[in-house]
């Protein structure tokens, strides 16, 4: 039983459970109090004090955000008291931040630039503290960037990088005016153990925190009568990039990225989705080949559980906190960089393109994918496999730039070759999606039969828990897998890095006897990624898992070895999953990185 | 020494050589006698925020957990103010002794003494009385054991939800209250956080009873307080005095006769300008005549020779160096006020420009999350509405 405590706001009287606070009641009122440093995914800071509010009695202003109801409190959100220190505290934002909007990345999607504008700051009362100091901008990372002078310390991104992915690599250092965000001695973002992920950036309310774009080259690139160049869109993408471009959260939009990737100048309009399916193929065949090595020939040189390698941030993750762990991961490539290094030799000899003239482009939900496409591993086409890393938010802003009515699209379809793909493509932009589809493809390999899920929907591993848990039995194995006989897959799943290691920690000590682990570096996985468009929420991740799930629905075909182009990839160029030419372009290594 | 118009109270600084009998005869008697008697007495904290100790404590026995802590304030970081470690060095005891009985009181068997950083060197002696302390407890059966924790020399950890934080391994950030350290203080859990002086008080109320701290100071200002005596005097040093004296009383007694302004509270207190001597009393808030001004006992006299900007603007540069930095009010409010003076100052702001920074005062007060932020408005609007001139030219 919870109870009830009685408030008024503004003179309305309600009754809301104990414990709520002011900026929630108010909300249950339609009463809309500004914020900052208060986003819902992360823990209460009350640090801006934009939220502050006055209760009648007390000559202290109150955070909306810190501070719950009291019984009898009489809340004003909007008295003389309150409009004048809000006033007062946006233009002391203001006055120590970098307001050149016009030239600011974040120009017209900030949060600071919106409450401006709702009080109407037309003149700067306080001095420019700005523009009167030295500032770091740190743009030596392939992925984030960071301007600390565009950087309003409400520390949004260092609770997330603490509490969503128990990085660390941003922190609070000093104190008073020169308090900042700052890194393991103020080093390099490309330097510390951050992991690219991006979560930092969509949680960022202002400039201080974007990505490295790439939106010239790829505009020059396209330009280049020279060049060949050939765009994927990960499975993420289409369920984010419409919310950038004024629709709403959760639609749809595939058919019309691909008519604007087109429209674009792309030569080839391509699918990440096909080489998801691919990397359930090789992965699948790995997981059941590590299962023959140690459950049969008792060999651990390449042990379980064996974790997935899809996504980048975890990647570098796991290589910066388990170095002696990395045994432990799938060897298998990204479906970004299984695509690259397809594209540049499969692709470029079935459609007569020199590889040398040909650029490679990916449009991900994701900032580390950039760090990824620029690891020295991934160049086994004999080029750089990845050319350029766009976000959701970059084609946004292309489309934009092109002047193309997005909402006035036809639905068009990928190109052929590379372009065909699985609904199990399309779930590895969820959490958990991997895993289904993995699953779906093991599962009947194994034994012959689609896996015992009713529409094959493996709903265990799906939702936005934070750690998943899914056993399979298998029954009935097929002759070449009797070994798999009776046997429970266990498989685990986590979502965000905070997750990942707290599942993690448990494989290391021992706890834990999975044999299958999916992890994603995001929250949500990839539709929450840190390329996608801000805001991203709860509400509106739950809104794109959703379209995901739709998404694989409407998919004529839904398991990732009944790809008609996969199947042809394997025939005329790969030979078999796991096999030579697979080894040579499809897999990689890691490599032990520290811990700051 | 001072011209004795005040009376000088010796309590605090009285050795007590058989404490063990003090603490013996506090733990005779209960709980409840024990938070009434500290409720009669009207002892309120020491630190400067003046809250009822009694009540702090009372609601601290009330709060429901298994887990509870003492925890002694030496941060002592107050411009001015140089007593607690005084205490600590002389009757170290008295603050242990209040200490083990407010753990008593709550249910608490843990305490801390959070020792500025810059009095390391007191800690080897202290250490010692603690030792000494915990075998008196064990002879008593009284479960009770206190350890030292550095500080490192951070204004704002003497805040005590910064203490907490800083205590904790985490930076020095004051929380959002509520909640309020009797329901969740240090590592969560109900916290009595007391000032070094208040816990040596608590030592003499139950050693000669409520009344007899009541005899002193005034309607609402009961008691003796320490004051760290500094600046433009013959006679500095730390004085036990009554609380409720006038400035006039005071200055006569302790200034060199041409004392101009007192600051009362250190850097976050207020100045009393001349004019304004003989109205002002030093006591909590209450219903006297007059003003009354709270202060942790930093007591700074300045005379006709001292520059009343070059002061503001000293305590400015104090306060924007340290701040935490984590609210904005407190960061870039401070900020602006020492760049607003100082352009005022040098001619490139008009002089109404002070009243803009005066009403942005008047925002930090109101809205900075913490102690530290919210006092910056009392020196700057004491100094600035009494010393107008001096700012402009």
């Amino acid at each position: 039983m919870t109870s009830k405590v009685n408030i008024t706001i503004n003179g309305t009287p309600l009754a809301v459970d104990k414990g709520t606070t002011i900026l929630d009641a108010a909300k249950l009122l339609g009463i809309k109090i500004p914020v900052l440093c208060y986003h819902k995914d992360l823990c209460i800071a009350g640090n801006c004090r934009v939220c502050v509010v006055e209760v009648v009695g007390v000559s202290k202003l109150f955070a909306a955000c810190a501070t719950p109801v009291w019984e009898g409190m009489e809340v004003l959100t909007n008295s003389l008291l309150v409009r004048n220190s809000r006033k007062h505290i946006i233009e002391l934002l203001l006055s120590e931040h970098n307001a050149d909007c016009t030239k600011c990345y974040r120009n017209g999607n900030c949060e600071l630039q919106d409450l401006s504008a709702e009080y109407k700051i037309t003149n700067q009362h306080f001095i420019d503290l700005a523009h009167t100091r030295e500032y770091t901008i740190d743009d030596f990372s392939p992925a984030i960037h960071k301007d600390d002078s565009r950087c309003i310390r409400c520390q949004r991104c260092v609770r997330t990088c603490d509490e969503l992915q128990s990085v660390g690599a941003l922190a609070v250092i000093n104190k008073g005016d020169k308090m900042k965000i700052s890194t393991f001695f103020d080093k390099s973002l490309n330097e510390v153990v951050c992991t690219s992920c991006g979560q930092c950036v969509i949680h960022c309310p202002t400039g201080a925190l974007i990505e490295h774009n790439y939106i010239e080259e790829v505009w020059d690139a396209i330009a280049d009568p020279e060049k060949y160049v050939v765009v994927q869109t990960a499975p993420a993408v289409r369920v984010g990039l419409g919310e950038a471009l004024n629709l709403s959260a959760g639609e749809r939009v595939t058919g019309k990225m691909v008519a604007a990737l087109r429209r674009l100048g792309f030569n080839s309009v391509l699918d990440t989705d096909f080489s998801a399916d691919l990397t359930i193929l090789e992965e699948g065949t790995e997981l059941l080949h590590r299962l023959k090595a140690n459950l049969v020939d008792k060999d651990n040189k390449e042990p379980l559980p064996m974790t997935t390698s899809c996504s980048p941030g975890w990647v570098k993750f796991f290589e910066h906190i388990y170095p002696e762990m990395l045994s432990h991961m799938s060897t298998c490539k990204s479906p970004q960089q299984m695509f690259g290094a397809l594209a540049k030799t499969y692709y470029a000899k079935k459609i007569d393109v020199d590889p040398a003239k040909m650029v490679c482009v990916s449009i991900m939900p994701c900032t580390a994918k950039k760090f990824e496409a620029d690891r020295p591993e991934m160049r086994d086409s004999g080029y750089k496999d990845v050319d350029y890393v766009l976000t959701t938010r970059e084609l946004a802003i292309m489309i934009k730039q092109a002047g193309i009515e997005f909402a006035d699209l036809p639905n068009e379809g990928f190109d052929t070759i590379m372009g065909k793909s699985t609904g199990a493509g399309v779930i590895f932009g969820a959490t958990g999606g991997v895993m289904e589809a993995a699953l779906r493809t093991v599962y009947e390999i194994v034994t012959g039969r689609e896996v015992p899920f009713k529409d094959l929907n493996i709903t265990p591993v799906r939702g936005l828990e934070g750690v998943k848990e899914a056993n399979v039995k298998i029954e009935k194995a097929l002759p070449e897998y009797k070994f798999l006989e009776g046997v429970e897959v266990k498989c685990a799943v986590a979502h965000g890095l905070a997750n990942a290691r707290t599942l993690m920690d448990s494989v290391k000590q021992g706890k834990a006897d999975y044999h299958f682990i999916e992890i994603m570096a995001c929250p949500g996985g990839c539709l929450g990624g840190g390329g996608q468009p801000i805001p991203t929420t709860p509400e509106i991740r739950q809104k794109r898992v959703e379209a995901i799930y739709e998404e694989d629905m409407s998919m004529s075909l839904r398991k990732s070895h009944e790809n008609p182009e996969v199947i042809g990839l394997y025939k005329e160029f790969l030979g078999q999953p796991y096999g030579h030419m697979s080894h040579k372009l499809l897999h990689t290594d890691y490599v032990e990185r520290q811990r700051y | 020494m001072g011209k004795n118009i005040l009376k000088r109270i010796d309590l605090i600084f009285k050795e007590e050589p058989d404490s063990k009998n003090v603490l013996k005869k506090t733990l005779s008697k209960s709980n409840d006698e024990l938070i009434n008697e500290l409720i009669a007495s009207g002892l309120k904290g020491r630190g400067g925020a003046g809250f009822p100790t009694g009540l702090k404590w009372k609601l601290t026995a009330e709060s429901k957990s298994t887990e509870k802590y003492v925890i002694c304030n030496a941060d002592e970081g107050e411009p001015g103010t140089f007593k607690d470690r005084e205490i600590l060095t002389q009757v170290p005891y008295k603050v242990l002794t209040g200490m083990a009985v407010c753990g008593r009181i709550i249910g608490a068997r843990k305490g801390f003494i959070y020792l500025r950083g810059e009095y390391k060197y007191l800690l080897k002696e202290l250490n010692a009385e603690i030792k000494k302390f915990h075998a008196i407890c064990d002879e008593l059966g009284l479960k009770f054991r206190v350890e030292v924790f550095m500080g490192f020399g951070a204004y704002i950890c003497g805040e005590e939800s910064a203490l907490f934080e800083s205590m904790e391994g985490k930076r020095g950030e004051p929380r959002n209250k509520p909640p309020y350290p009797s329901d969740f203080g240090y590592l969560g859990k109900p916290t009595v956080i007391n000032n070094v002086e208040t816990l040596a008080h608590t030592f003499t109320i139950f050693q000669h009873g409520a009344d007899k701290f009541r005899e002193l100071g005034v309607k609402d200002s009961h008691g003796s307080k320490l004051f760290s005596i500094s600046g433009d005097t013959p006679t500095p040093g730390i004085y036990e005095l009554e609380l409720g004296m006038t400035v006039e009383d005071f200055v006569n007694d302790f200034g060199d006769g041409d004392t101009k302004a007192v600051q009362v509270g250190g850097a976050s207190g207020f100045c009393v300008p001349r004019k304004k001597f003989r109205e002002t009393r030093i006591g909590y808030q209450g219903k006297l005549t007059g003003i009354s001004l709270p202060t942790g006992g930093s007591m700074m006299l300045f005379n006709s020779s001292r520059s009343m900007y070059n002061l503001l603007s000293n305590y400015l540069e104090f306060f924007t160096e340290e701040s935490c930095g984590q609210c904005t009010p407190c960061r870039v409010g401070t900020q602006q006020l020492i760049e607003g003076i100082r352009a005022v100052k040098r001619g490139e702001k008009p002089a109404s420009y002070l009243d803009k920074l005066l009403a942005l005062t008047e925002t930090m007060k109101a809205t900075a999350k913490c102690g530290l932020g919210q006092s910056v408005a009392n020196s700057f609007q004491s100094i600035v509405e009494n010393f107008r001139e001096e700012m402009i030219y």
